[in-house]
């Protein structure tokens, strides 16, 4: 009783408080979110690397690549949406399996983890108290948007790249991640980032992802290898078949998480927003969801779930960030 | 004996011999050549009856032995063949097979034992080293038999390049699956595209030169002997003719030398064209029911091999790679592989499917069996199949894995009573293929001896007979 009271007067207070960090915290973490030049808008994919599932030519209403990361204001409320789930007394959440440190499964224990999974975990607390009954459905990539609009998933937390094609198609919470592309290669390599020290290189990329958008547009000098998931990159890169890899700064953590010869080069050279993907109509679940997210932020504090979530899962491989994303909203 | 004959006292021998001989001295006897003195003794001979006698006699003689001689000959080169059908041939056939076959159920068995993790049977690690080690020694044997320069002999290069390549990319892939990393799960797709584009085409295209060579033994066996039988027609037909000669000239019925020689031929193109026939049809039926039975139930084998293969991968890369359209890749491979297994519909495996073929080539109950068998488990195979992607599809990991490697009616179990119900099969028309070749070998057995014998004999009843008649004239 005593947490829901205190996630509530949160909620209430979340407004303002963003209001209040967003300088600081945009400063801090988000100068490539803000500085405008955003392919990650119009690009098709993110993820593990599939086709985008849409390219639609027109972005939905108003809808920039500056402002496609703002959402709907938090509501601790309900509404059709939530009281379907309530009613159903599980939250079905689609994940990924296959992408260390964010979702995947465990061989051994067969179970799922990751930072996706404990962020879904919070949201189905929130929702449906704290013996939730979560169940993870694994979707690929491609069937991400799908699953979403025959409902066969209540909400979507797979590394989903908010941009305007896809808020066309779904609704997204705001951002909880901020990543953009970024080059992977060996500790000792000489390449330095996503520049023209990958003259000569031979660089690998995921088929159809941003990184080969990326690549295509500005190759500095590199031969070009794709492959069919991301992860068949470091495959090559150890075998010895790639020198370097270009992919979601989040996918290059996840890959240099199980190989301590290999590191991340440089910045991430666009801007992807993470975030929640749900279907159009539950206007009231897009609300709940961003009131979890406030809470799981909490203000960018130290003991934040969130910080504590990026302690656990990402902070070895994606060291340096101070806080989670500020929420931008459109109303 | 009797009559007296009609034509030798016009021509006796001492013109015949000395008036070619008066006109050939004249010139310098030393410069004479043997030859020139066999071409006129042969022209003086052509015009008297006992030195046309001679001539026939020796025509005779030559012509039987020649029919001997080819015979022999050509039914040693198509025992030869025979016994390459069985002996060489078809084991090194079979031992690519065997290739074939353990480098699709290392694969199989790879991804099995992955999906099980940490907890990876040793049943399951002595099967997979079985299958590598198999594969290896069947190599050792397949390139013995093989130059480097044959189409067999670069098939055998590229698998024994790549097979060490895959076995790392294995062993890396257990490691890291082991630490729980899901890179192990890319390297085991990265081993499995090797096998699938390199080393299995390979080991089919061996599995084809050495089946492409087992037909053509199976074809210089079965070659009907063309000159071996001219021969003994132009042989026989020339005893007879002798014989129809000899009788307008003296009337006498039967020269026992000529008959003699005569029924040793005749016995002796009888024998050949009915060894050779009861060996073609051995060979026939060792191939119809037993070499092409193997070759599809072999390919049925392989097929069930790859759609337990892709069933594996199907949980493994977790929709970690699609087809073009969209679908998971592993998923789509199961159903072609199953597509061409039995065919796309439900009940009785479609006629153009492995097991439809294999159904209509076996020829016996104890053949048809096991194939019928191994069909009604591979439609128990794609319920179980359809059960666990349903389960996987709601996201239920858990029993989708159950259903396919645990231990409550798994696909895994399907799998392995096809498995056997098609070695079954095999085992079976393996025997047939060999009983039915050995049968259509064990024909030609002495026949080029006995044409050599009777040859012989033949020539011997053809000069005695001749030189019956000639002894008349002294």
């Amino acid at each position: 009783m005593r947490g829901r009271g205190l996630l509530n007067l949160r909620a209430a207070l979340a407004p303002v408080a963003s209001g209040v960090c967003v300088m600081v915290a945009a400063a801090a973490v988000l100068v490539p979110a803000l500085s405008g030049d955003g392919p990650s808008g119009a690009s098709g994919s993110a993820g593990a690397g599939g086709p985008g599932t849409a390219r639609a030519a027109q972005a939905a209403v108003g809808c920039t690549p500056q402002n496609a990361v703002q959402s709907l204001r938090p509501s601790p409320g309900g509404g059709e949406a939530v009281d379907r789930i309530k009613r159903h007394g599980q939250l079905v959440v689609g994940v990924d399996q296959n992408t260390y440190r964010w979702g995947y499964r465990d061989p051994n224990t067969g179970k799922l983890e990751g930072f996706d999974i404990e962020l879904a975990r919070a949201i189905a607390k929130d929702i449906l108290g704290p013996d939730a009954k979560v169940v993870f459905q694994a979707v690929p990539t491609n069937q991400r948007i799908t699953a979403l609009q025959k409902r066969t998933v209540d909400m979507v937390v797979r590394t989903v790249t908010i941009n305007c094609a896809r808020k066309e198609q779904v609704a997204f919470s705001t951002a909880y991640f901020q990543a953009g592309q970024q080059v992977l290669a060996p500790r000792t390599a000489k390449i330095t980032g996503f520049d023209d020290s990958l003259r000569g290189q031979r660089v690998c990329t995921a088929a159809g992802s941003t990184g080969e958008s990326e690549l295509s547009a500005r190759r500095h000098g590199a031969r070009v290898l794709t492959v069919p998931n991301q992860l068949d990159c470091l495959v090559r890169l150890q075998l010895g078949e790639a020198d370097a890899v270009v992919t979601d700064s989040a996918l290059a953590a996840a890959q240099a998480a199980q190989d301590p010869t290999v590191q991340l080069k440089g910045k991430p050279f666009t801007d992807e927003s993470y975030g929640v993907a749900l279907n159009k109509d539950d206007v009231d679940l897009v609300r709940r969801v961003n009131k979890v997210l406030d809470d799981y932020r909490g203000g960018g504090g130290a003991d934040s779930p969130w910080m504590r979530a990026y302690h656990t899962w990402l902070e070895a491989d994606l060291p340096g960030i101070s806080g989670p994303p500020t929420p931008e909203y459109s109303d | 004996m009797p009559a007296t004959p009609s034509a030798p006292p016009v021509s006796s021998m001492p013109p015949a011999s000395s008036a070619p001989a008066g006109s050939a001295s004249p010139p310098a006897p030393g410069h004479r050549t043997a030859w020139a003195d066999g071409l006129d003794e042969l022209r003086a001979a052509a015009t008297t009856e006992p030195g046309r006698l001679r001539v026939i006699g020796a025509v005779l003689a030559l012509l039987v032995l020649v029919f001997g001689a080819v015979t022999a000959w050509q039914v040693t080169d198509r025992t030869a063949a025979a016994d390459d059908v069985v002996e060489r041939s078809q084991p090194l056939s079979a031992a690519a097979a065997d290739i074939y076959r353990s480098l699709a159920d290392a694969d199989t068995t790879a991804a099995g034992g992955f999906l099980a993790g940490g907890a990876e049977s040793k049943a399951t690690r002595d099967r997979y080293a079985a299958d590598i080690a198999t594969a290896s020694q069947r190599l050792v044997q397949a390139s013995a038999n093989t130059r480097a320069s044959d189409p067999a002999g670069r098939q055998i290069a590229t698998i024994n390049s790549g097979l060490p390549r895959y076995t790392g990319l294995i062993e890396t892939a257990r490691t890291n699956n082991r630490q729980g990393l899901p890179l192990g799960g890319a390297y085991l797709r990265y081993a499995n595209d090797q096998m699938r584009t390199e080393l299995l085409p390979a080991a089919r295209a061996l599995y084809d030169a050495e089946t492409d060579r087992l037909a053509g033994d199976y074809a210089a066996a079965k070659a009907w002997p063309w000159y071996a039988l001219a021969a003994g027609l132009v042989a026989v037909g020339a005893l007879l003719w002798a014989q129809r000669r000899n009788y307008r000239r003296t009337n006498r019925v039967f020269n026992k030398g000529l008959l003699a020689a005569t029924g040793a031929s005749v016995a002796l193109l009888v024998w050949l064209g009915a060894a050779h026939a009861v060996a073609r049809s051995g060979l026939s039926d060792s191939y119809e029911q037993g070499a092409r039975s193997l070759r599809v139930l072999n390919e049925a084998r392989i097929d069930s091999l790859q759609a337990r293969g892709d069933e594996n991968l199907t949980l493994v890369a977790r929709g970690a790679v699609l087809t073009k359209d969209q679908k998971d890749f592993y998923e789509v491979g199961f159903r072609s592989g199953m597509a061409d297994l039995v065919g796309s519909g439900s009940g009785a495996a479609s006629a153009g499917s492995r097991l439809g073929a294999a159904l209509a080539l076996a020829d016996d109950e104890a053949g048809r069996q096991p194939v019928r068998e191994a069909l009604a488990q591979v439609r128990q195979w794609q319920a179980r199949h359809d059960q666990a992607r349903t389960a996987d599809d709601k996201g239920d990991y858990e029993q989708a894995l159950a259903k396919v490697i645990g231990t409550d009616r798994p696909t895994r179990e399907s799998f392995d009573r096809v498995d056997a119900e098609l070695h079954k099969a095999l085992t079976h028309e393996q025997a047939e293929f060999r009983s039915a070749a050995d049968g259509g070998r064990a024909a030609f057995g002495l026949l080029a001896v006995g044409a050599a014998v009777l040859a012989v004999l033949a020539a011997v009843g053809a000069v005695l007979g001749i030189g019956r008649r000639l002894s008349e004239y002294r």
